[in-house]
């Protein structure tokens, strides 16, 4: 109980001191935050809630709908291949469209030069970013209003043609009603991530929160600036925890039986070939083009670029990457250890906010943790000069404390899952089996929980291990001198809008990305069978 | 292979869910401790096979537990083979008092083969002794040609076979099973059961099964406890339990029947409406003497369903309130003329409708009566 205490006072930290930042109010930078910032990056960041919340439940519900409930040509296909754009962290695809789409780009010199034609709208735009984050966060709807359709369209549609309501009247007025709290689920995720992206906004310069938090740290190098954007952020962000945390409340008791699908719609040849032709563009757009972009720029560069230098990031990214994943599936098993041994209410309430982390921005945890551990470490040097007359420089500032600790806040809902749910798989009664048959504890540990825990402690520290690959702001803001990672070094690139040699570590990155989709494919086809 | 014996124990139970924090507990309210069990006294034989039986909630789970030590008990003790293993303040540890457990859920280890489940236990052992003690057990649950699948590959009644097998495997002194054919259907549970029967005496185990399905029990055990509100009401053999339930919930709670009522009128004969009934009448009358106290001796008398027998030419008649056909009889519940209900097995060519009258006669061999309050 006290461990599970400690994770989550470790989630309440940052929070309580973005917000105690108030308290120390920097006039003129207030000032001027407050009337030249603030309702620019509140706009800013309201249209982007709302146009990518639309975007992604329009695409990710008809897709969802089409996949699970109809048939068509290359259904089996687009079940998972629908997915991959998980794989693509928002920020590449932002910098290939904005390297296709842009006037310098191929396609309106292609335009200019074969046609004549101009005036293709800016892809730099409100509507780009929009277009982009909802192209590339789609597969959380998608993902979970798919299960919802399979485990409950079908019996729903039935009823409803039973009742006389044709099928696209059973569609609106019972399937998709019934799903709403998984699609509301499905696209509070997808608006966290909108809410907590950094490199997408930087690359398109599109103001919001996150870039805000970065310019203030960086170019006004005021933290007190920093943690205040940072609050409001938060703000934004408890708004859609508490939409999702009421949402899954409305899933368990919306649950129905699962049915298996005896039947699928028939589509007829033309309404068929247009479902095909939809999810296929979806698809094309989303990932095979940028991938297919990113691989051509790679060739163009590879040979320059795969040096010492490149192979230095790689492997900056592996340790961190594993480094946080150890930590995340440790913290992860000890604190569903700990709800096995004390279950109750208090303790759900302890797991569910230590893994609140996984809402808030990177952006807003480097603020929250960087500040109390600068003044941990002043304070260190401070007692070591009084007592010790050693003269320290910084202790823990700028090592890899913060970032991991920030990696471990953010990510440990990843590690979390399937860890307590593989341990909610060993039920008391094999305890119990085991220890009739003459098991200490040391024994059930080691024969018995270790090995059914194994394959979830795998999927814990993979699905964490790629998401820390991919993050960009916590790593770029708390990382020690030297420590560039790929994903740094994508920003570094983007920012001075060398596509083409973004393109090398971005690769890398959707390559590990992919792990994931298979082993959530795989273990999604098990519970099928 | 022990003698079981239980001595007036009792557990109480605090109600889960609090909260481990510690000012919760400090200001919990003081939820009156729920008595699971109270006063449980049994023997249980060297050898014999042993039955909890009773509906859900009567404490025969935390009996089980209290057996396996998982659960400390409160008053009383339990002693396997003599060795005192549970007592107020102090439990054997379950990893230390070789008792074998079968689960309602089999709780087979998923990660090992079916020959690795069944030598779980077996951890001392030589190799070839443990090799030799698998395949005997899995020959005896006959098993044999599985010993290399895993549990999720085989079905539910071999499942629960392995876990029979599993849990003999060390040679405990006990063997529990908490309802364990209840995840079954119903013919492979009859089939099973019998097997099971045949497995343990073979074993020559001490077997106690808790179940709530008296043909589980009936055909199981040598000796069934009907338990009921935490205490056992009878522990007796199943052909007593029928045929001379001790009160009034054993009486309803095994077999079918129905109570009609009764007076006492000496210490031999009971008048019902349809008639007398001669025998021994089990219910303490102080009918000695004078009348008076003789008529005021009100009785319920059970009648099972074979107790009425139908009779075209008996001047006794009772409506066809509602009937079900079994096959080779039909099930009547029949209206007798006071109002009240009976049942009776009437042999299915005796096709009558609902509403109908029909001529009854009693056949009943010995009187089953409970004082009336």
């Amino acid at each position: 109980m006290l461990f599970a205490l400690v994770v989550a006072m470790l989630v309440l930290v940052p929070v309580l001191v973005t917000f105690s930042s108030f308290a120390q109010v920097e006039g003129d930078i207030l000032a001027h935050l407050t009337e030249f910032v603030l309702p620019e990056l509140v706009g800013n960041t309201l249209w982007l809630v709302l146009g990518v919340g639309l975007g992604v439940s329009v695409l990710g519900v008809s897709l969802a709908w089409l996949v699970a409930m109809c048939d068509f040509p290359g259904r089996r296909v687009f079940d998972w291949a629908l997915l991959l754009p998980l794989a693509l962290p928002a920020y590449v695809t932002a910098f290939v469209a904005i390297g296709l789409l842009d006037f310098t780009g191929p396609l309106q010199t292609w335009l200019r030069e074969g046609w004549g034609l101009t005036g293709l709208p800016e892809i730099r735009s409100r509507g780009g970013v929009i277009l982009v984050m909802s192209l590339a966060l789609y597969p959380y709807v998608y993902l979970i209003a798919k299960n919802a359709f399979a485990t409950q369209g079908a019996i729903a549609l039935e009823a409803a043609q039973s009742l006389g309501l044709s099928r696209t009247q059973g569609f609106f007025r019972v399937a998709l009603p019934m799903a709403r709290p998984w699609i509301a689920a499905g696209m509070m995720l997808a608006l966290m991530e909108t809410l907590a992206d950094f490199g997408t906004m930087a690359i398109f310069n599109y103001d919001t929160f996150t870039t805000a938090i970065y310019k203030a740290w960086y170019s006004l190098f005021s933290l007190a600036a920093a943690a205040q954007l940072a609050s409001i952020l938060i703000l934004f962000v408890l708004v859609a925890v508490v939409f999702e945390q009421r949402s899954r409340t409305q899933m368990r008791y919306g649950a129905v039986g699962r049915s298996a699908i005896s039947r699928r719609i028939r589509l007829s040849p033309t309404m068929a070939a247009l479902a095909f032709v939809y999810a296929g563009t979806v698809l094309a757009v989303a990932f095979l083009v940028p991938v297919t972009q990113l691989a051509l720029w790679t060739r163009d560069v590879i040979a320059d670029d795969l040096d010492a230098r490149y192979w230095a990031f790689a492997w900056h990214s592996v340790l961190l990457a594993g480094l946080g994943a150890l930590m995340v599936v440790a913290v992860a098993l000890l604190l569903a250890y700990a709800g096995r041994q004390r279950p109750g209410n208090a303790m759900v309430w302890t797991q569910r906010l230590a893994t609140l982390g996984y809402a808030f921005p990177g952006a807003v945890l480097a603020v929250g943790l960087f500040i109390p551990v600068a003044a941990l470490d002043n304070w260190l040097i401070d007692s070591g000069r009084a007592w010790f007359g050693f003269d320290g420089t910084e202790i823990l500032k700028g090592t890899l404390l913060v970032m991991l600790l920030a990696y471990l806040v953010r990510f440990l809902a990843v590690g979390f899952g399937p860890v307590d749910s593989g341990l909610h798989r060993i039920t008391r009664n094999v305890d119990e089996a085991a220890r009739n048959l003459g098991t200490g504890a040391a024994g059930l540990l080691t024969r018995v929980h270790l090995p059914m825990l194994r394959a979830s402690l795998l999927t814990a520290a993979t699905l964490t291990f790629v998401d820390i690959m991919k993050e960009m702001p916590i790593t770029l803001m708390t990382r020690p001198f030297g420590w560039d990672t790929l994903a740094v070094r994508v920003f570094e690139m983007t920012s001075e809008g060398e596509w083409e040699r973004a393109a090398l570590p971005s690769l890398a990155i959707v390559i590990a990305g992919i792990i994931p989709i298979i082993i959530l494919t795989w273990r999604g086809t098990r519970l099928h069978d | 292979m022990a003698e079981l014996v239980l001595d007036s124990v009792s557990q109480s139970y605090a109600p889960q869910g609090d909260s481990g924090l510690l000012w919760a507990k400090a200001h919990a309210r003081p939820y009156a401790k729920r008595q699971i069990i109270a006063d449980l006294s049994f023997t249980l034989p060297e050898g014999a096979i042993g039955c909890l039986l009773g509906p859900s909630g009567c404490g025969k789970t935390t009996a089980l537990r209290c057996i396996s030590g998982f659960e400390p008990i409160q008053t009383g003790e339990i002693r396997i083979g003599g060795e005192v293993v549970s007592r107020p303040g102090w439990m054997l540890a379950a990893e230390k008092r070789r008792v074998g457990m079968v689960f309602q859920d089999y709780a087979l280890f998923p990660h090992l083969t079916v020959a690795d489940n069944v030598g779980f236990g077996l951890r001392g052992e030589s190799k070839s002794v443990r090799a030799a003690r698998i395949a005997e057990l899995l020959e005896l649950v006959g098993l044999t040609g599985h010993a290399n699948q895993f549990p999720h590959q085989l079905s539910g009644g071999q499942q629960q076979r392995v876990a029979l097998a599993r849990a003999l495997a060390p040679r405990p002194r006990l063997i529990l099973m908490d309802e364990p054919f209840s995840n079954l259907d119903v013919e492979l549970r009859e089939r099973l059961s019998l097997e099971v029967r045949d497995i343990l005496k073979r074993e020559a185990t001490t077997a106690l099964i808790v179940t709530h399905d008296q043909h589980e029990a009936f055909s199981l055990a040598d000796w069934v406890g009907v338990m009921h509100e935490g205490r056992i009401q009878q522990w007796d053999t199943p052909y007593n339990l029928y045929h001379e339930p001790a009160n009034r919930f054993v009486a309803d709670f095994v077999g079918q029947g129905a109570l009609v009522t009764g007076e006492v009128i000496n210490d031999h004969q009971v008048e019902i409406e349809l008639g007398v009934l001669n025998g021994h009448i089990p219910v303490e009358c102080d009918a000695s003497g004078c009348d008076e106290c003789v008529r005021s001796c009100h009785v319920d008398v059970l009648l099972r369903p074979d107790d009425i027998v139908h009779d075209d030419d008996s001047l006794l008649l009772a409506e066809v309130e509602n009937k079900a056909f079994r096959g080779a009889e039909f099930l009547y519940t029949l209206k007798l003329p006071s109002g009240q209900r009976a049942l009776s097995l009437v042999p299915s060519h005796h096709n009558h409708a609902i509403g109908e009258k029909i001529g009854i006669k009693l056949a009943v061999d010995h009187v089953v009566a409970f004082r009336r309050e």
